[in-house]
């Protein structure tokens, strides 16, 4: 019974992170999205941690710490001073509505429930649909990412692919720390570069709007 | 004999949802001002409210159909008939086989035709904004309210809601994402459907705000009186249904003895306190979200609940 | 015995359109034609109703030397045929009824008079029908006769074009179908109906068929995208004529879909149910959408029509995929409730077209947006027309409420399909079932409320008049039968399980032997409903309260101007109208799927002329299908008719040239 409990509640932390990237997807305020990204990126460390206990892995207790500090609270700070310094406090606009765009989210994590569960036939069912669950955040934030016009949620994005690719990675039981060290100091590197570039385009042409940028493009007749 | 306790029973639950209604509401209202630091009305003001219009004559516009005055009887009738199907502090109750979750979503929809209707009766633009804007409300939230009942259904094997609340009980169920969504995507319907804040302000008078308000302008009377009411009866019945789905211990079964309905009556004022206290919390700590970010919300709340049959559509765990 | 006299019944209406073609202006023509046609649609439904009720099991088939040669003409009747003529001829006694008081009013008689008992005639022989022959040849003057009927008042702008587009797709549909009895008949020609349920066709054949008949019967039952001729076509005729159509006519296309597929073809493949699946829940979305868009009162029913019709098909797929995986009592549970939908809507929507019907009379409008405040000038119809309105929104205690519910229970049943793509599909139609449902409601709340309620918008709407009894007890016949099949279902669930065991081979539990008078169509421990309970509770419910608050509280009432938070507002042109209602959910719905944008055009200050609104809707599958199309015949016909002016040489050379690819061609063959 408590392994079955075990199992609920890990399902349950992987279906939170679906849940919020729904949420993610649905905001259209910046604050909005990096204080979701807060909360989804804590929804991983606690996933993390369930799995660290239930495989009885400590070292993954540490994957869940960075996540927690690093991606919880580091980068939401840095992007809520971002936010400020280059003076966007906009909303976030969208290519498509946000109706359009969460029925396109529900087609995608059916699309990867119809492609993970018939392929994982050996597993259990619940880490079958871990792994559903897990592709179908990755899918999700390149969603976000493709249907957005804004930089900084293209970033966010980018962060919460990353945040699946963990979820599938400890759900599997185990992944190296030495990786998951790397990947977050590739993260924080990949971030300050893009923070760098946010401040130059910004100075440039005075926004960061994908779409106008677009325009500069060289190349074009 | 067994039948005529029941019978008993049910009358009962019809009476005792009739008289929690209003301290629901006056409950809700006195914790939202406290937590504005306001002293607030005293809790058992909505009945003072209700006698007190209950005695007023009503006063009718001079192009007032009897559709406009015999709605305030039929929302009250079927409200009140659709809270009296919801088991609160026991099941197996009589009329629970005579309609379904579904049966109630339609119940509710009933009475949300009627009044749509009683808004556009008069011919003012008020009720017009009203009653345009209810329907849309309506239709994004009855499919979401539907979809959260497919997932229910699915899960316990029927759509009765007795049948759901003792599955619920039982020990089959456990911890499932898919309850996790209907919960959320329940709790989103219900607030939309009450015409709570960030969906609507039931305090507001201001035009350009206002939705179920606007509808209700021109009733005046006992017709004020059955449909605050009636509203108030709404919203118990959703915090019911939450109650009695999610947070079902205590609801006593059929023939089980006077002392566990007591202790199910008691159990279920401190379910409604909880969830009342929630409700005022939520509301104080959120702002009300302009008209057209409403279909995004209930758009949300269809999502979640339309995922949520999905997957147990498709696997046998989730 | 029972097939003898339907078919007398037929002769008899055929009978009276031709005796009627010479004496149309008489003064007592129309009285006596809708008298005629009353008293033989209702002994038809009657025999239909005796037939489909005494159990019987064997079919009753009768072989008339008329038609082809070697074909003769061989008519049926069983428990399938039985039904859809109960629900034809009941339409057709109350189209009667209504037209004894309606037709008084018609200004062509000779156009209406001599088509209206032959297409009833010609709907009743479809059903009849047992050979592929007799089948198309009633189906064909069913068709022309309905045809006939639209172009009864031909001068008006729009319906010539109506008339043209109704026959395009009726050809298009019969076409469809010939092609459909031909592959089934297969190469040794057996077209009788009793030869083509012997012969197995293989999965291929089998395919074809169902997409030919989907093509065929689809069209003239309206799925999209082959509905493009309803919404204009059916408000062209006159209005008990409409009140056929929309609710007869699309039922005998019912009919015939049924009859190929489930009775001619036999075993259905998984991928079947799907595709018919998915056609329904689109149909039945676009359906309501369109609907809300209208605010002409018959376009607006007419499209409302598409959307049942998607409902139908629906409850049809499940069936035939539960069926391909044999499960035989919840294709029965679906297939009953698609069956008790079609009774259900033939009911309410003819009530609602009789209503219309009897708007457009009195005031001459047809357009919601001049009309308002007739509830106080027409109470009666008003009423029928509220009864109506909430039957078709599927609100309990009435009977659209019964027939969704059958369909949600049957969808609760598909977990238990065991193909993935079905796993998908059916909970997204579950939910495009229940948004259709909830924009059904405020389609119905918007033309309820916008032409019966509020304040009259023009003089037409303000000097309107009571319509006629005839009239009047057309519609209450079908109130009261709302009320009743919502109230008493088991009966009707009964009823159609001799239907549901010939096509499937089970039926829903019988409902007769429940205590209380509730319907219970898989097991008590799933689901269960009492309609006459509720109903019960409800009116007790508000009778209790009336009475409680008249005796102790206040019973007072005063009349006064509205308060209208203290604007006093004299012009009745500041309430909202059709289009104003549907602003939010055209702006939620319509940017999407009909691209729906508004523009609006404010004068400068000082400038005298009003402000205009335009809403500028695109059709999608007119746009998609239809005009490129249309484009593509154009300019193939352009261009083949080049071959028109050719010089005799050329004709010459096309004569050798053909003579030599035929010879080449033989050659290579050989």
């Amino acid at each position: 019974m408590m392994d079955q409990l075990a199992l609920d509640v890990a399902h349950l932390f992987a279906g939170g992170l679906v849940l919020v990237s729904f949420m993610l997807l649905y905001q259209d305020r910046m604050t909005g999205i990096v204080n979701t990204f807060a909360l989804h990126a804590l929804v991983v460390s606690l996933s993390v941690a369930w799995q660290a206990y239930i495989q009885h892995a400590p070292h993954l207790y540490i994957t869940a710490a960075i996540a927690l500090v690093v991606k919880a609270v580091v980068i939401p700070i840095a992007l809520h001073r971002i936010i400020v310094q280059l003076g966007i406090h906009r909303t976030i606009e969208t290519v498509v509505g946000i109706g359009v765009t969460m029925l396109g989210g529900i087609g995608l994590v059916a699309l990867s429930i119809m492609v993970m569960l018939p392929i994982t036939a050996e597993a259990g069912t619940l880490a079958r649909e871990d792994l559903a669950f897990a592709l179908s955040v990755v899918l999700l934030g390149l969603l976000m990412m493709i249907s957005r016009r804004n930089a900084v949620s293209q970033v966010i994005g980018f962060m919460s692919i990353e945040n699946g690719l963990i979820l599938a990675a400890t759900g599997a039981k185990g992944m190296p720390l030495v990786v998951e060290i790397s990947v977050a100091f590739s993260i924080l590197i990949a971030l300050i570069v893009i923070g760098v570039f946010l401040f130059r385009i910004r100075e440039r042409f005075d926004t960061v709007d994908v779409h106008a940028l677009h325009e500069h493009r060289g190349g074009r007749p | 004999m067994a039948v005529v306790l029941d019978a008993l029973v049910q009358l009962g639950q019809m009476l005792v949802v009739l008289a929690l209604a209003p301290l629901l509401a006056g409950y809700v209202r006195m914790v939202k001002a406290r937590l504005l630091r306001r002293q607030g009305p005293p809790v058992v003001q909505p009945y003072r409210d209700l006698l007190r219009l209950l005695r007023k004559e009503a006063v009718l516009a001079h192009n007032a159909s009897w559709v406009f005055r015999a709605t305030p009887y039929l929302v009250f009738a079927t409200t009140w008939v659709a809270a009296a199907l919801v088991p609160t502090f026991a099941s197996g109750l009589v009329v629970s086989a005579a309609a379904d979750m579904i049966a109630i979503v339609a119940l509710l929809g009933s009475a949300r035709f009627m009044l749509a209707l009683a808004g556009l009766d008069v011919g003012t633009s008020f009720g017009g904004i009203g009653s345009s804007r209810e329907m849309m409300i309506a239709s994004l939230a009855e499919p979401a309210m539907l979809m959260v009942v497919f997932t229910l259904s699915l899960l316990a094997g029927s759509t009765q809601l007795s049948s759901i609340a003792a599955f619920m009980q039982g020990p089959g169920i456990g911890l499932r994402v898919s309850l996790a969504l209907a919960l959320v995507g329940l709790t989103m319907v219900a607030i939309a459907e009450n015409a709570r804040i960030p969906v609507d302000n039931p305090a507001t008078h201001l035009e350009l705000t206002m939705v179920h308000e606007a509808m209700i302008l021109e009733y005046s009377g006992r017709h004020l009186a059955l449909i605050e009411a009636a509203s108030h009866l709404k919203l118990l019945l959703y915090v019911s249904v939450i109650a009695c789905v999610f947070v079902p211990w205590g609801i006593a079964a059929s023939g089980q003895g006077f002392a566990a309905y007591l202790i199910g009556l008691t159990l279920y004022a401190v379910k409604l306190a909880a969830g009342g206290f929630l409700l005022a919390v939520f509301e104080t700590a959120i702002a009300k979200m302009r008209v057209f970010r409403v279909s995004d919300f209930l758009g949300a709340a269809l999502m979640l609940g339309f995922l949520a049959t999905l997957l147990l559509f498709v696997s046998r765990v989730a | 015995m029972a097939l003898e006299a339907l078919l007398w019944c037929a002769a008899a209406l055929l009978g009276t359109s031709a005796a009627v073609v010479a004496a149309a202006r008489h003064r007592a023509a129309s009285a006596s034609v809708y008298g005629v046609a009353l008293g033989a649609t209702v002994i038809a439904m009657v025999v239909a109703a005796w037939f489909l009720l005494a159990d019987r099991p064997l079919a009753d088939a009768l072989l008339l030397p008329v038609g082809l040669p070697w074909l003769g003409a061989h008519f049926r009747l069983d428990a399938l045929a039985a039904f859809f003529l109960l629900v034809v001829n009941l339409g057709g006694a109350a189209a009667s009824l209504y037209g004894l008081g309606y037709g008084r009013h018609e200004e062509a008689p000779a156009r209406v008079l001599p088509f209206f008992p032959a297409f009833l005639a010609g709907m009743n022989l479809v059903v009849l029908a047992d050979d592929a022959f007799t089948f198309l040849f009633t189906w064909e003057f069913m068709s022309l006769s309905s045809w006939a009927l639209v172009m009864a008042h031909h001068r008006r702008p729009g319906n010539a074009a109506a008339g043209y587009i109704y026959l395009l797709m009726a050809s298009l549909g019969t076409l469809a179908l010939l092609l459909a009895f031909g592959v089934l008949a297969g190469p040794a020609g057996g077209y009788a109906f009793d030869s083509m349920r012997e012969a197995a066709p293989s999965a291929r054949v089998s395919g074809t068929v169902l997409a030919l008949a989907l093509v065929g019967a689809g069209s003239k039952a309206g799925l999209v995208p082959l509905h493009v001729w309803l919404p204009l076509a059916h408000p062209a005729a006159p209005s008990h004529v409409s009140a056929l159509m929309s609710g007869v006519m699309t039922k005998v296309a019912v009919y015939g879909f049924v009859r190929v597929v489930f009775d001619l073809l036999g075993e259905p493949s998984w991928w079947w149910g799907a595709l018919v699946t998915l056609l329904g829940g689109v149909t039945a979305v676009m359906g309501v959408l369109y609907a809300l868009m209208q605010h002409d009162l018959k376009r607006l029913l007419a499209y409302h029509t598409v959307e049942n019709i998607g409902i139908i098909f629906i409850g049809l797929g499940l069936a035939l995929a539960f069926q391909a995986n044999a499960m035989h009592a919840a294709a029965a549970l679906a297939l009953t409730a698609a069956l008790f939908h079609v009774f259900n809507h033939s009911v309410f929507k003819s009530l609602l077209f009789f209503g219309a019907g009897a708007v457009l009379v009195r005031t001459g409008e047809r357009d919601m947006e001049q009309l308002g405040g007739l509830i106080h000038r027409m109470p009666y119809t008003a009423f029928a027309f509220l009864v109506g309105s909430a039957a078709i929104s599927a609100l309990p205690p009435f009977n659209g409420f019964v027939s969704e519910w059958l369909t949600f229970q049957a969808i609760l049943l598909s977990p238990a399909l065991p193909q993935w793509s079905l796993k998908f599909l059916v909970p997204a139609i579950g939910a495009l079932l229940a948004l259709s449902a909830a924009l059904a409601a405020a389609c119905f709340v918007k033309a309820f409320g916008v032409t019966f309620l509020g304040r009259p918008r023009s003089q037409a709407a303000r000097d309107a008049t009571e319509a006629d009894a005839w009239s009047l007890a057309a519609m209450f016949v079908f109130v009261a039968l709302c009320l009743v099949a919502g109230i008493l279902p088991g009966y009707f669930i009964d009823a159609l399980s001799p239907v549901t065991q010939a096509l499937v081979g089970a039926h829903v539990p019988r409902q007769e032997e429940l205590s209380w008078l509730m319907i219970v169509p898989i097991a008590e421990s799933r689901s269960s409903y009492n309609g006459l309970m509720l109903f019960a509770f409800i009116v007790l419910a508000a009778w209790s309260a009336t009475y409680v608050i008249h005796r102790w509280a206040s019973a007072a009432t005063r009349r006064s101007p509205p308060w209208d938070c203290g604007f006093p507002d004299a012009s009745p042109v500041t309430q909202y109208t059709a289009g104003s209602f549907t602003q939010p959910i055209r702006r939620v719905f319509g940017s999407l799927v009909f691209r729906a944008r508004e523009e609006v055009h404010i004068p400068p200050p000082g400038d005298m002329r009003a402000a205009r609104l335009h809403v500028r809707l695109r059709d999608v599958p007119w746009d998609v299908l239809y005009v490129p199309t249309a484009a593509l015949v154009g300019f193939a016909a352009d261009h083949l008719n080049k071959m028109q002016f050719l010089t005799i040489r050329a004709y010459l050379t096309l004569v050798f040239g053909a003579l030599v690819v035929l010879l080449m061609v033989l050659g290579i063959w050989q």
